[in-house]
């Protein structure tokens, strides 16, 4: 891929679990432990997990509203982890969020007019009239009446509500989005409307998206590639139809599987996932999906090398003897 | 059978498979300015014994608020069940003293809420909040009780229940709350078990779990179960018949292949065709519902999906009449939400 607009290698994000006398530290939350991606311009990227795998907390430390522990966040081309929140504003033009819950990310005392040109007056970008003008032109792009610049947030649907969290993010013509959970919170029949503004818009404005949900079949939908994540680290990342149709990783394959299918005449071999996603704060030596399934080869797992390995072009899955079969496991350790 | 057309009529023919049959149910909520909106608007539909029926719709369709007038749990002193009947057992339950409520409640009807954290008590060990319905409603005595618990919670899939009764809600994952809260509904054997959007708040490997667990139960016991469910591919893998809902009202009921096959509303045609599956091509573009339902206090008297799709003329004034279409597949015959045959069936 030639220069990715966003690269992070091996990043780091550990909160630390205090107790004891003092509150010392005595352990820590491994909420991200080590993930390597690149997302290229113009490019979606689908990142998918159960709750708790630490997906939110990777899109808050990309866009620094959590100061990564370790590793680097390269955005187009420069590296952003240390800089200070000054010098992180003028990149911050270039790269923003949009939230879960639109009630609670954004204002409530704030009309919509200023929710949407908060952005442009934090950039000092125009004068009160452009701006007036460039929220007026936003409102439009998304959808939503120009008039409603002047009512309130609350005022507003939950669907129209997330038009309004995507009108903030481009105000300042941004090159990517974090998407987290966009559509999570949205009835099917909006959910689908605000899916193809999206994919509308990313066409208009070639800009790269990290689409975070837990809803594979939407995230196939919307992306390119996508990463599946499980407790803190990737364990497969491959192009959208290559994942689905052939998934190589143990986890990949039950989360697919339990999709529900909109269609009572489909029946699909089931994939039984029993137990729990273990503790990030203790996190098991070898590997954490083995643990959790029982794997046989857990003990074999303990103490080895479990990084990406590209099995097929552009197919990349942990080198993880408890989730590939036999013969993905043999290509992938002749590999590494 | 249950044949009504519109709200004049109810021709009523007994049958005895029925477990439950809600007919022509009106649930009101009078707002702080004295007005009264009708959350629940005239539906009919029925449970047949040994069976799952799904009721499917958006939020704000009316579809919790069903459930709720099922049990009598509204909340007071604002929603009240203005009309209609609710057969459960050949007894209306809606003239039931609240002494036989409570009996109901947990004991012939068990009720799985969407949150399990807010079904629980944080102040009680697990093992209490299981034997507390037992002792109520099958007079167990306190030791009895919370050895039926545990093997309620080995029933369900706990690991170790004899150490997980003496534990606290927080102590366990959401999963394995979701799961005390099933063997607090199922603790009663209960007749009917009402489950409120049971894995909204679960994750999908999690979700599959559940509905499994609750299926196989149901098949042990018999009983009937009535899901609540926003989504379209849980109703698609567990239910016997659905039940759509829009605005407050019933605008399609079938069997669940008919349904898929053929849905006639187009409220239902467009809930269908807006999910992205695994087989819809990537990036293509999704078929949507133009609009947003109507505020709860602007529903017109008439067909509330041309409200939404902002057309004019009688329909919004006149509600049509509930029509089979085909056997056992009925629709709101909406002249311009359905295809209606040139001669419709009486």
């Amino acid at each position: 891929m030639s220069d990715p607009i966003l690269e992070l290698r091996n990043l780091k994000m550990h909160f630390p679990v205090r107790g004891g006398v003092m509150s010392r530290q005595i352990n820590s939350v491994k909420a991200v432990d080590g993930v390597s991606l690149s997302i290229g311009h113009g490019e979606t990227l689908g990142l998918v997990g159960e709750s708790g795998c630490g997906k939110s907390t990777l899109g808050k430390s990309i866009v620094r509203l959590t100061q990564p522990t370790a590793g680097s966040v390269i955005f187009d081309g420069k590296d952003i982890t240390q800089l200070s929140q000054r010098k992180l504003r003028p990149l911050r033009r270039n790269i923003q969020m949009v939230f879960q819950d639109p009630a609670e990310s954004l204002n409530s005392r704030m009309s919509v007019g200023q929710i949407i040109s908060e952005p442009l007056e934090v950039q000092k970008i125009g004068t009160q009239a452009t701006r007036r003008d460039t929220v007026e032109k936003l409102l439009e792009r998304v959808g939503m009446p120009k008039s409603a610049a002047q009512r309130f947030s609350f005022e507003f649907s939950g669907g129209q509500r997330q038009r309004i969290g995507i009108a903030r993010a481009l105000a300042l013509n941004p090159d990517m989005i974090v998407l987290d959970e966009p559509v999570s919170a949205l009835d099917v029949s909006v959910q689908s409307q605000v899916l193809n503004l999206l994919l509308d818009l990313q066409q208009d404005y070639n800009m790269a998206y990290l689409f975070i949900a837990h809803d594979l079949a939407v995230v196939k939908h919307i992306s390119d590639r996508v990463a599946v994540m499980y407790l803190g680290k990737i364990v497969e990342l491959a192009d959208a139809d290559t994942i689905y149709q052939h998934p190589r990783h143990a986890y990949t394959k039950a989360l697919i599987s339990a999709i529900p299918e909109p269609d009572p005449q489909v029946e699909r071999p089931r994939v039984h996932l029993e137990g729990e996603v273990p503790s990030p704060i203790n996190p098991p030596e070898g590997s954490a999906f083995g643990h959790r399934i029982n794997h046989p080869r857990y003990e074999e797992s303990i103490g080895m090398d479990l990084s990406m390995v590209e099995i097929e072009k552009g197919h990349w899955v942990a080198a993880d003897p408890c989730c590939l079969s036999e013969d993905d496991y043999l290509r992938v350790s002749s590999k590494s | 059978m249950v044949f009504h057309s519109n709200r004049e009529e109810i021709v009523v023919s007994e049958n005895k498979d029925n477990l439950l049959e809600v007919k022509n149910l009106v649930t009101a909520f009078r707002l702080e300015n004295g007005d009264w909106v009708r959350a629940v608007d005239g539906i009919s539909f029925h449970v047949p014994k040994g069976k799952t029926v799904g009721i499917v719709g958006e939020s704000g369709c009316g579809k919790s608020v069903t459930a709720m007038s099922l049990v009598q749990l509204l909340p007071k002193p604002m929603g009240h069940i203005l009309d209609g009947e609710v057969m459960f057992k050949g007894e209306d339950l809606r003239s039931a003293s609240s002494e036989r409520m409570h009996a109901v409640r947990g004991g012939e009807i068990g009720v799985i809420f969407q949150e399990p954290m807010m079904a629980l008590n944080p102040c009680h060990r697990i093992g209490k909040q299981i034997s507390e319905s037992l002792i109520l409603h099958r007079g167990m005595d306190k030791r009895e009780a919370l050895r039926e618990s545990v093997s309620l919670l080995e029933k369900v899939g706990i690991p170790a229940p004899e150490r997980r009764i003496m534990e606290y809600p927080h102590q366990l994952s959401g999963c394995m709350r979701q799961r005390v809260v099933i063997a607090i509904a199922l603790a009663c054997k209960p007749d009917l078990l009402i489950a409120d959007e049971p894995t909204t708040a679960l994750d999908v490997t999690v979700q599959s779990q559940i509905l499994e667990l609750i299926e196989d139960l149901q098949e042990e016991m018999g009983m009937s179960t009535i899901l609540i469910t926003h989504d379209l591919g849980v109703i698609a893998g567990h239910c016997d018949e659905v039940v759509v809902m829009y605005a407050g009202r019933v605008v399609e009921r079938a069997p669940v292949t008919e349904l898929y096959a053929s849905p006639q509303h187009a409220y239902t045609k467009g809930l269908l065709s807006a999910i992205p599956t695994l087989a819809t091509p990537r990036k293509a573009k999704l078929k949507t519902i133009e609009g947003q339902v109507a505020s709860i206090k602007d529903f017109v008297p008439g067909c509330r999906f041309c409200q939404r799709m902002e057309r004019t003329g009688d329909t919004l004034v006149k509600r049509a009449p509930f029509i089979e279409i085909s056997k056992n597949h009925w629709v709101e015959a909406c002249p311009k939400c359905v295809d209606l045959p040139k001669q419709a069936p009486t």
